[in-house]
């Protein structure tokens, strides 16, 4: 123990120290805060999203014209009160059920609902039996707000550890320390454990500073937040720990983390939903920890979703967090 | 005339301090392996191999390193010296064969008890001296109380200073007081004062001194001869990846040189050396000649009327020695 913390408190001190990378890590996501806040904040959209729970075979069958209609966009659903969940929120314009005698489903106070239901009148849908939620819009910004804030978390995370140690090796820093008795897991557990407490840390700071300004969408709980927050950050950290595991190479290092983040960028729905993507591009987007976190702590926020509801993805990242340490600390190579 | 013997034991600007060995040769141990008899080494190495791809970088060394002694190996570039001490460090593992510390495989207690300074490392960025101690005072189960170690290293007025604002020797002093921190009975020193001024590097070699007074056990690497000949109890030559030549300094200056050169200046004499069959050689500006009869020559150079005023008796090296042994010019 004493050990694991004199490298934890050796790497708090030579990160706080560092003035730039300081400053640089709580500036950066402000001002994308911000800047998206600002740039998305009209909301403009030209299509109208409508799920579709029964099939859009179906759905030709009960309104032959309505999914040739353009600037419609159809979205398979299986889930009927997720997708009316999506409804309240002004997430989907509209949801129609033809698994039986056809309904729909809008918002009452969604100018895009009240549009939208117009036009389904005017190509055949109008005997569909009409069913009216009620709920809040969730702002852009509450949208992705999570998605955002992982992203920096990602970057600060994998980018963070793994250029760090892979630095430490190539100086000859590791090769100092092998020469004491400090083991492989002790150290790669501290460096683990600093950067969750500084990433955990700046990420608070950094929404309770936005949110002061901007006053976010909160409806779950705090406390569950936090956990699928410290589980993802130790996920993400798990992955650049292992991929920094081997190599003294720079260069390498930074290549096979941009083959790590992009991905996650295009594909874990920090930017923009998945949803009515192609089924193949939602599986491989359920690969990576940055997925299941943006997924549960938006669900938190926005719907407030319980511990019990985001149990799957807080035990996908518990798991991938446990697996990635302990490979990277087995194939760990201190020079 | 008087003409002064040849002072094997003497750099100039140093003197050698008596060591465990000199006080065993002294009462009649004249080789090393009569050294390992009395005192148990706490190191060994036996048929040490390191293969790597197309080279074979240590070819079966072996090495039995006395406790309390300061062990010297040296070598020319791409001899396997670091291979040999990386080693024996446990920092890498051998192809073949077995390093023993005490005895024993090494593992963690080896790791307790050894101190390491490399030649090439890096310390946490953004921590002081102080802190970096701390750091690695912290890493052990039992160390020195650091103020000793402050003391010892001469580190107290650079104590609250940034270790990326350290001076060359500032900075080899902090390496040498991590590698003393956990009050080790075997430091390896890689190169310490390689790149340090002169001043610096006759300051760490005191501090080396004092270190090895503690009846520590040192195994040094160093291109610097004369840091060998003043620090070092035994050294052992290397070249391509094989001990060619090993034992202490005077002992392997005597074996390997019977002889004595003479020096003549070239403007007092040199016509008059090269007609005579004495194996006079030009110097530079110098004519030197190798003899192992020194009155025979002498009156030679007399009998041939050659003023030997400003006559001069060169003491051999461990330089020359080096050249001898490797045919190498220098040793890196």
């Amino acid at each position: 123990m004493k050990k694991f913390l004199a490298v934890l408190h050796a790497r708090n001190m030579e990160f706080l120290r560092d003035r730039s990378a300081l400053v640089w890590n709580l500036a950066m996501p402000f001002m994308l805060v911000f800047g998206l806040a600002f740039t998305f904040s009209g909301g403009n959209k030209d299509i109208y999203k409508i799920g579709v729970i029964g099939g859009i075979e179906q759905l030709t069958q009960a309104a032959p014209k309505l999914p040739t209609t353009q600037h419609l966009q159809f979205i398979p659903y299986d889930d009927l009160d997720a997708a009316i969940n999506k409804v309240k929120h002004h997430q989907m314009d509209m949801l129609i059920d033809v698994s039986a005698a056809p309904k729909y489903w809008v918002n009452t106070s969604s100018p895009n609902g009240y549009l939208l239901e117009r036009i389904i009148w005017g190509v055949g849908a109008d005997k569909f039996e009409r069913q009216a939620v009620e709920g809040a819009e969730i702002r852009y910004v509450d949208w992705f707000l999570p998605g955002i804030l992982g992203m920096n978390m990602m970057f600060a995370c994998l980018f963070g550890v793994g250029f760090v140690i892979v630095r430490y090796r190539k100086n000859g820093f590791l090769k100092r320390l092998k020469a004491t008795p400090l083991g492989a897991f002790q150290f790669l557990f501290a460096q683990l454990i600093s950067r969750l407490l500084l990433v955990v840390v700046i990420t608070t700071i950094v929404y309770v500073g936005c949110d002061f300004f901007i006053d976010f969408n909160m409806q779950g709980s705090y406390g569950t937040l936090l956990l699928v927050t410290t589980l993802g950050a130790m996920s993400l950290i798990s992955i650049g720990l292992l991929v920094a595991a081997h190599t003294a190479s720079e260069e390498l290092a930074g290549g096979m983390l941009n083959i790590v983040t992009w991905p996650m960028m295009l594909l874990s729905g920090a930017w923009f939903s998945l949803e009515g993507a192609q089924p193949w591009v939602q599986n491989i987007a359920e690969i990576f920890p940055l997925t299941h976190m943006i997924s549960a702590t938006r669900s938190i926020m926005n719907e407030g979703a319980t511990l019990a509801q985001v149990m799957p993805d807080v035990w996908v990242l518990s798991l991938t967090s446990a697996v990635f340490l302990a490979i990277g600390a087995f194939v760990f190579k201190w020079e | 005339m008087r003409v002064s013997k040849p002072v094997l034991s003497k750099v100039e600007g140093y003197e050698r301090s008596a060591s465990p060995f000199d006080k065993l040769r002294a009462n009649g141990f004249g080789s090393y392996t009569d050294i390992g008899n009395t005192m148990p080494p706490i190191i060994t190495a036996t048929d040490l191999v390191k293969q790597y791809p197309g080279v074979r970088a240590v070819d079966g060394i072996n090495l039995a390193i006395p406790q309390g002694i300061c062990f010297g190996l040296l070598g020319p570039n791409g001899a396997g010296k670091t291979t040999t001490i990386e080693m024996l460090e446990g920092i890498h593992q051998p192809t073949s064969g077995a390093v023993l510390y005490k005895g024993e495989p090494l593992g963690v207690r080896y790791r307790e008890e050894v101190g390491i300074q490399f030649q090439h490392t890096a310390l946490q960025d953004f921590l002081t001296v102080r802190e970096t101690l701390k750091f690695f005072e912290r890493l052990y189960a039992e160390t020195l109380p650091i103020v000793e170690v402050i003391e010892l290293c001469s580190l107290t007025d650079i104590l609250d200073r940034d270790t990326r604002k350290l001076s060359g020797g500032q900075r080899q002093r902090l390496l040498l007081a991590l590698a003393l921190i956990n009050d080790p009975d075997l430091i390896f020193l890689d190169e310490p004062t390689t790149g340090l001024d002169p001043q610096a590097r006759r300051n760490f070699w005191d501090l080396v001194k004092l270190v090895k007074s503690r009846n520590k056990t040192i195994v040094l690497t160093t291109h610097y001869m004369e840091e060998a000949y003043a620090l070092c109890d035994e050294i052992a030559i290397m070249d391509k990846g094989r001990i060619v030549s090993q034992g202490t300094p005077e002992q392997l200056l005597k074996d390997h040189f019977g002889d004595v050169v003479l020096q003549i200046p070239g403007d007092d004499a040199g016509g008059k050396l090269m007609q005579m069959d004495i194996g006079a050689v030009p110097a530079g500006e110098l004519f030197e000649i190798k003899t192992n009869r020194l009155h025979h020559t002498l009156q030679q150079l007399m009998d041939n009327g050659i003023n030997l005023d400003r006559l001069r008796i060169r003491a051999w090296t461990l330089e020359d020695l080096f050249i001898n042994v490797t045919g190498k010019d220098k040793p890196n």
